[in-house]
């Protein structure tokens, strides 16, 4: 991974995280400080959700997060989407860093990047109309200059949604044209970085194929950039240019998409990817991988895999494993590419 | 050989509006002795109700309407309620998608599983109590004995799946119905779970209907598929004659609109428009608004092209192997 420091604007990936950690937790009042600090009280559980993560996302690539349950994707997404500050470290959207960003910049840095959820229900206010749904955000920050019913046709047509049906309610949609509304939603905003967190993960196999499909097309029409959080490793491959794969808060590979697919180097890429269900008639073994993912409250030492690691040994159990480069853009963070290497 | 499961032309329905809709529509499916089948669908399309029919699941005012279950040469759309409560649990097995619904959460693991022991067998609570540790055991719990103590919400997700089926394992059942165990769990842990579900049922014999949206899940694990939209059985068979010679436009649409299908970053085949609602079903056959094959013969509605085993329902079908 590059880091030059006399990156400018114009040169800068559209984002750039630097040893972004997140933790979540209750802060102790002043009473159990006290009976911490005199051993009378536990500390409260903090939960690491995001360990020193370094990523950087190039404008109009397509980086797809994958990642088991309770790994920090979501959480990752959402730092990169702007609406969650990291706990230490710092985000840097075109070269400038976020949390220094105020007034208009800090509002274009906000609305450039939109976040597309997974319950598209959940995300919809219930009460109000398709058409309301759209307009809301554009039109308190000024952006519809015009009509606003057709500035709001405009976005529906363009996430494949009938505009004449924009005065009906949510509930009377099916999953996938709320995932449209919802898309048409982000869009209106004129973003350049869309963040889809397990946004087509709800929707029945051939419903999904209709909206990665239309993510796809308007990559092309409106020259997106998107961050695409998934469990799902099928649909990553098939619309990633870029991949990086979250274990319990780190990022432990990240690679083009064909050459992680080809050549996985980690020992947790490589049994994650032997578990891609793909249709193939004939009775198989379905291998599994041991044990389940730690709790992120009391992350194992070291290396974050080496419980569930075959070829863990007394290094990984004690010392952090440095994400390094590999090959030209691949970068994998275990100890056994020293050993090799030596 | 006869099957063990056998079921003729069922029709569930549900009351809407002063007419019945047919949630299963004539579906003809049968099981035999170790034999895994997939019934794949997407929702709506009828395969938890035809799950649930079998069971002798479905509430009032939903009913089974005509046809037959014959399970062992029985008929169970005819037995009275005695019947059906004494086989389910013991001969018919249920696992659910979300284990967190099949166990109650204010009894311990143990109390559970040993209820469901006595509400069948006569046994003291030693031997109750030893049976249940085992099954914990058999589905890869590790420390059943201590576990048998703890409530359902000590348990990770993947770990409740099985004790779920640790439970359904428990009476050893000629057939479990498996109703997407799992859906709600991540790749590695579906793939513990499916291992282990392989293991079990191989060594005892055990014959499965495994109802799942998962195409590539049922690749590895089933003997034969079944296809269900709109609550039809559009297409059946050896699962690697359907998988490669897929006769219907919907099984061929749903096996090209899998993303790991297709090159990547290309664009997906897709299955123009959506599922209507049973209340909206087109006459004749239910799939011909969304295909491109369709024509005025298919107003009618299709019959079953083929025999008892291998079917499909189409008065198109491709004869050409996918690509």
């Amino acid at each position: 991974m590059s880091m030059s420091l006399t990156e400018t604007p114009a040169t800068a990936p559209l984002l750039d995280l630097r040893q972004v950690s997140r933790t979540f937790g209750s802060r102790p009042d002043l009473a159990a400080r006290i009976a911490i600090a005199l051993g009378a009280a536990k500390p409260p559980p903090v939960v690491h959700a995001l360990d020193e993560v370094n990523l950087t996302v190039r404008k109009g690539e397509v980086l797809g997060l994958v990642g088991e349950s309770g790994c920090g994707k979501s959480t990752l997404g959402r730092i990169a989407a702007g609406i969650l500050p990291p706990s230490s470290g710092q985000v840097l959207w075109k070269g400038e860093d976020r949390q220094r960003l105020s007034g208009r910049q800090l509002r274009d840095a906000d609305l450039a990047a939109q976040m597309i959820f997974q319950n598209p229900m959940a995300a919809l206010n219930p009460r109000m109309s398709i058409e309301t749904l759209v307009a809301e955000a554009p039109q308190i920050h000024g952006m519809i200059q015009g009509d606003r019913s057709a500035y709001v046709d405009d976005y529906l047509r363009k996430a494949g949604f009938d505009p004449a049906m924009k005065r009906r309610l949510p509930h009377q949609f099916s999953g996938g044209q709320r995932a449209r509304v919802n898309i048409a939603r982000a869009l209106a905003v004129q973003p350049d970085f869309l963040v889809c967190d397990e946004s087509v993960a709800a929707l029945d196999v051939s419903i999904q194929a209709q909206i990665l499909n239309l993510f796809m097309d308007l990559r092309e029409q409106l020259d997106l950039t998107y961050l695409f959080v998934s469990h799902d490793l099928g649909v990553v491959e098939h619309i990633s240019d870029r991949v990086a794969i979250m274990y319990l808060g780190r990022v432990v590979e990240e690679a083009p998409v064909a050459e992680v697919f080809a050549r996985p180097n980690h020992p947790y890429t490589q049994q994650l990817l032997a578990e891609v269900p793909r249709i193939r008639p004939g009775k198989r073994r379905f291998a599994a991988m041991k044990g389940e993912l730690p709790s992120p409250l009391d992350p194992p030492k070291g290396c974050h895999f080496h419980p569930r690691c075959p070829m863990a040994h007394e290094r990984c159990r004690v010392e952090v494993p440095k994400r390094r480069e590999i090959a030209p853009g691949h970068s994998s963070a275990c100890h056994l590419n020293d050993q090799q290497a030596a | 050989m006869t099957p063990l499961l056998d079921v003729r032309d069922l029709v569930t329905v549900f009351p809407s509006d002063g007419r019945d809709l047919r949630a299963v529509d004539e579906v003809s499916l049968q099981v035999h002795r170790g034999e895994v089948l997939g019934l794949v669908g997407e929702s709506g399309s009828g395969k938890s109700v035809t799950g649930f029919s079998i069971m002798g699941l479905v509430d009032p005012p939903g009913r089974i309407a005509a046809g037959q279950i014959l399970f062992d040469g029985s008929d169970l759309a005819k037995a009275d309620p005695e019947t059906r409560r004494s086989l389910r649990g013991r001969r018919i097995a249920m696992v659910f998608q979300d284990p967190m619904m099949t166990l109650n959460p204010v009894l311990r693991i143990g109390t559970q599983m040993t209820e469901t022991l006595h509400a069948h067998e006569t046994l003291s609570r030693q031997e109750a109590h030893a049976r249940a540790r085992d099954a914990l055991g058999q589905v890869g719990i590790p420390s059943p004995e201590e576990r048998l103590a703890a409530y359902p919400h000590q348990f990770s997700g993947g770990m409740r799946q099985r004790v779920a089926i640790a439970i359904a394992l428990l009476h050893r059942p000629d057939l479990i119905i498996a109703d997407e165990p799992t859906t709600a769990l991540d790749v590695t842990i579906q793939a513990q779970i499916i291992s282990e579900f392989q293991k079990l049922t191989e060594d005892q014999g055990t014959a499965v209907i495994w109802i799942t949206h998962d195409l590539a899940i049922v690749s590895g694990l089933a003997d034969r598929i079944a296809v269900m939209y709109g609550g039809r059985i559009v297409e059946t068979g050896p699962i690697t004659e359907v998988l490669e010679r897929p006769r219907h436009p919907y099984t061929r649409g749903l096996i090209r609109s899998v993303p790991s299908e297709n090159t990547r970053g290309t664009r997906l085949a897709q299955i123009p428009g959506v599922t209507p609602g049973l209340a909206r079903m087109p006459q004749g056959c239910a799939f011909r608004t969304r295909c491109a094959r369709a024509d005025s013969t298919c107003a009618e509605r299709p019959g079953r092209f083929g025999t008892d085993q291998t079917y499909h329902r189409c008065f198109h079908p491709h004869e050409e192997a996918l690509a």
